[in-house]
């Protein structure tokens, strides 16, 4: 079986399949040499990642900065070409689409930005903005348009008076709902939400989780959610995929991923929240402090790439590259790259309190300016 | 005596659409060797309010007082202050990348602080700077030291900065959401660094931060702040675990709770007061789902509550009223700590 088929299988076994990503990869060329223009290397920020999405659902995708989240959103989004691989919506591949067939694709697919201040044109009014998915992709009438406006309006919680204003005289929160009502204009069928409550306060990020709970209810919307905030994304997903220097290194259902983690990168990265709820504390084991940052993808590391910070990490890590694969005793759908899985209690905070007081070396070269 | 002792302190600004009201009359104290935690969402005052008293707000009008070991901060002058900036407190920022000047070396950075407040030769501070660097977790010090800023990544950074910082053995360290910027796995471990390092030197520390998770886990004890004010006052458990004021309690469930799905979040309802007034009211009435006409009154100040000494609320709902009794998180026990293993 492929991984986009094994990766199915977790999938709600009800509902038609909506996104098929096989394989994909995303090189971008690193030009050192202004003069001769050769490029000498390539970031690999997506290197060969499969998923699979079911109409209704929610996938969070997981990881920190550089593990290549937003670069996969992108190319699913066909914001960018991929470099390999097929990305299939309802089953038609829209990876080599030109822009002309590219374009109903458009609708069906819509992104939601982290910044609301930088997604949206701050000399134009509300009402216009809103009013642009219309006139590019409809052929409604000036009166149509402004009714769909109003009502996109009211749908995401903006009062008609808002209609006239511009984006500066709004709050993060405010904001973030026109965001949300430009990429729900045409009904698309799935959205991607790219940090999409990171830059809001807690009070206001709650209402636009809800927020896009409902619309979710309401139009059967399939999303796919980047957040770095590990307890929002188990909030709201149905599966997890989480991503490290390019690769999805575990994936399957939420509460599967969040119980009993197999890849010890997962798990320490679980560990590493800080929690508020203080009565969860006795719940919880020592904190599995990893030493070190992410890598370069620039340069990433042989075999196993979590390998010079993995606490379980063996000779065979270094040299071999495991496969997402399906560990002994998992259920179908929950897939784990490691060559030793973390067993269930297993002590795994122990052997990384060693590696944190030897600091690993790391090497300049492999640092992010 | 409290290390600092911050009393009625109020700062404002003068723009040009108005008076902007940014600090509403914030007192607390910070003892030696403790951490407090401000937490506060954006536009609470949080990190105006400690900008003030080491004398950062150019422009600001400031009243109140600031006592650190009995002497008033606000009364100084800025040479004075200057005097007590990096020597007794230090600050350390969100993003290291601005504190840091691009064009030297860390190293030199770190010992030009020493040699401002203190007689040592240019190689004692050098020296000294290698060891700092070491202590904090940067591997081979020695050649790092000569590194330029770009060339460390965010985490190496912020533990510059804490080396920093350290230099003079300050009694407090002010840090400003330190970890905001940074990944979970290194914010964790610069929050152990900051924890070891707050060991091994005795230092206080207040810490500011939007993040309920980072004050619960590091902090002694806790200021919430809303609008320019403080809205609630105790140590870390007692107001995770029995807040009283509404807006600590909203703020606590709109969180997605760690322990799993637990239905629909309860998001506090509306959007902050404008600070372009001064409040004349309990700032949370417009939002609070117990306000009454008491609350319209004035701003309730803080009174002491529940079961904890030292817990105190600005609101005139009963003392005995507290505890998330609505919201207690379903299934507590179940999960959460499974995922560490």
């Amino acid at each position: 079986m492929t991984a986009t088929e094994l990766d199915l299988e977790a999938a709600t076994s009800e509902g038609d399949l909506l996104l098929e990503v096989e394989d994909v990869t995303k090189y971008f060329p690193v030009r050192t040499n202004a003069l001769i223009e050769r490029s000498h290397a390539s970031v690999k920020a997506v290197d060969g990642v499969s998923l699979a999405l079911r109409v209704g659902e929610t996938l969070g995708v997981v990881g920190e900065s550089g593990c290549g989240k937003s670069t996969l959103a992108r190319l699913i989004a066909a914001l960018h070409p991929v470099t390999s691989g097929k990305i299939r919506f309802k089953g038609q591949e829209i990876t080599k689409l030109d822009r002309r067939h590219m374009r109903p694709l458009r609708r069906s697919i819509q992104m939601v930005f982290q910044d609301p201040y930088g997604s949206l044109n701050p000399r134009r009014r509300v009402g216009s903005i809103l009013s642009d998915p219309f006139t590019v992709h409809t052929q409604m009438s000036r009166a149509e348009v402004r009714e769909q406006v109003r009502d996109l309006m009211a749908r995401v919680g903006l009062s008609s008076e808002h209609y006239n204003r511009f984006p500066a005289e709004f709050s993060g929160g405010q904001r973030q709902r026109i965001g949300i009502a430009r990429a729900l204009a045409l009904r698309p069928d799935l959205i991607i939400c790219d940090e999409p409550v990171s830059a809001l306060d807690v009070s206001i990020q709650a209402q636009i989780i809800n927020l896009l709970e409902d619309l979710q209810d309401e139009f059967m919307l399939t999303y796919i959610f980047i957040a770095h905030d590990l307890s929002v994304v188990r909030h709201v997903s149905d599966r997890i995929a989480v991503m490290y220097l390019g690769k999805i290194v575990e994936t399957g259902p939420v509460e599967e991923i969040y119980s009993r983690a197999r890849h010890p990168y997962t798990a320490s990265l679980l560990s590493a929240v800080p929690v508020a709820d203080r009565a969860f504390k006795g719940e919880r084991k020592t904190r599995v402090i990893l030493s070190g940052d992410v890598p370069s993808p620039q340069n990433p590391p042989s075999g196993c790439r979590f390998h010079p910070r993995c606490p379980k990490a063996q000779a065979i890590c270094a040299t071999e590259e495991p496969l997402l694969e399906q560990k002994a005793g998992d259920p179908a759908g929950h897939l784990t790259a490691c060559h030793f899985p973390v067993e269930e209690g297993e002590p795994l905070a122990m052997a990384s309190r060693e590696a944190v007081v030897a600091t690993a070396p790391i090497d300049g070269a492999q640092e992010q300016p | 005596m409290s290390l600092l002792e911050v009393r009625d302190l109020r700062v404002s600004f003068d723009t040009d659409d108005g008076t902007v009201y940014a600090v509403q009359g914030m007192s607390f104290s910070v003892e030696p060797g403790q951490t407090l935690g401000i937490v506060g969402e954006s536009g609470s005052g949080k990190s105006v309010a400690t900008q003030a008293i080491m004398g950062l707000t150019p422009g600001a009008t400031i009243t109140g007082e600031a006592k650190l070991e009995g002497v008033d901060l606000l009364a100084m002058s800025e040479r004075e202050l200057e005097a007590i900036r990096g020597s007794q407190v230090s600050l350390i920022f969100q993003d290291p990348l601005t504190s840091l000047h691009p064009l030297y070396r860390v190293g030199h950075q770190i010992a030009e602080a020493m040699r401002v407040h203190s007689q040592v030769t240019k190689a004692q501070a050098e020296d000294r700077a290698i060891d700092l660097l070491g202590q904090v977790g940067i591997p081979e010090p020695a050649r790092r030291v000569r590194d330029y800023p770009h060339q460390f990544s965010g985490g190496m950074r912020q533990r510059v900065m804490i080396a920093m910082a350290l230099a003079l053995e300050p009694k407090l360290i002010i840090a400003d959401e330190p970890t905001t910027a940074l990944d979970v796995t290194v914010q964790a471990q610069i929050l152990e660094l900051l924890a070891r390092m707050q060991r091994d030197y005795q230092t206080a520390v207040i810490l500011i931060t939007h993040d309920l998770g980072v004050v619960a886990d590091v902090a002694d004890e806790v200021v919430i702040m809303y609008a320019g004010r403080p809205m609630e006052r105790a140590g870390v458990e007692a107001a995770f675990v029995e807040p009283h004021h509404p807006y600590t309690q909203g703020l606590l469930q709109s969180i997605p709770s760690y322990s799993g799905r637990t239905g629909k979040l309860r998001p506090i309802k509306g959007y902050p007061p404008s600070l372009m007034r001064q409040i004349n009211e309990c700032p949370f009435a417009s939002r609070c789902p117990y306000v009454h006409d008491e609350c319209r009154v004035a701003p309730p100040p803080l009174k002491p509550v529940g079961t904890k000494p030292g817990h105190l609320s600005a609101c005139v709902l009963p003392a005995d009223r507290v505890g998330l009794s609505a919201a207690a998180p379903e299934g507590a026990a179940a999960g959460a700590g499974a995922a560490e293993q």
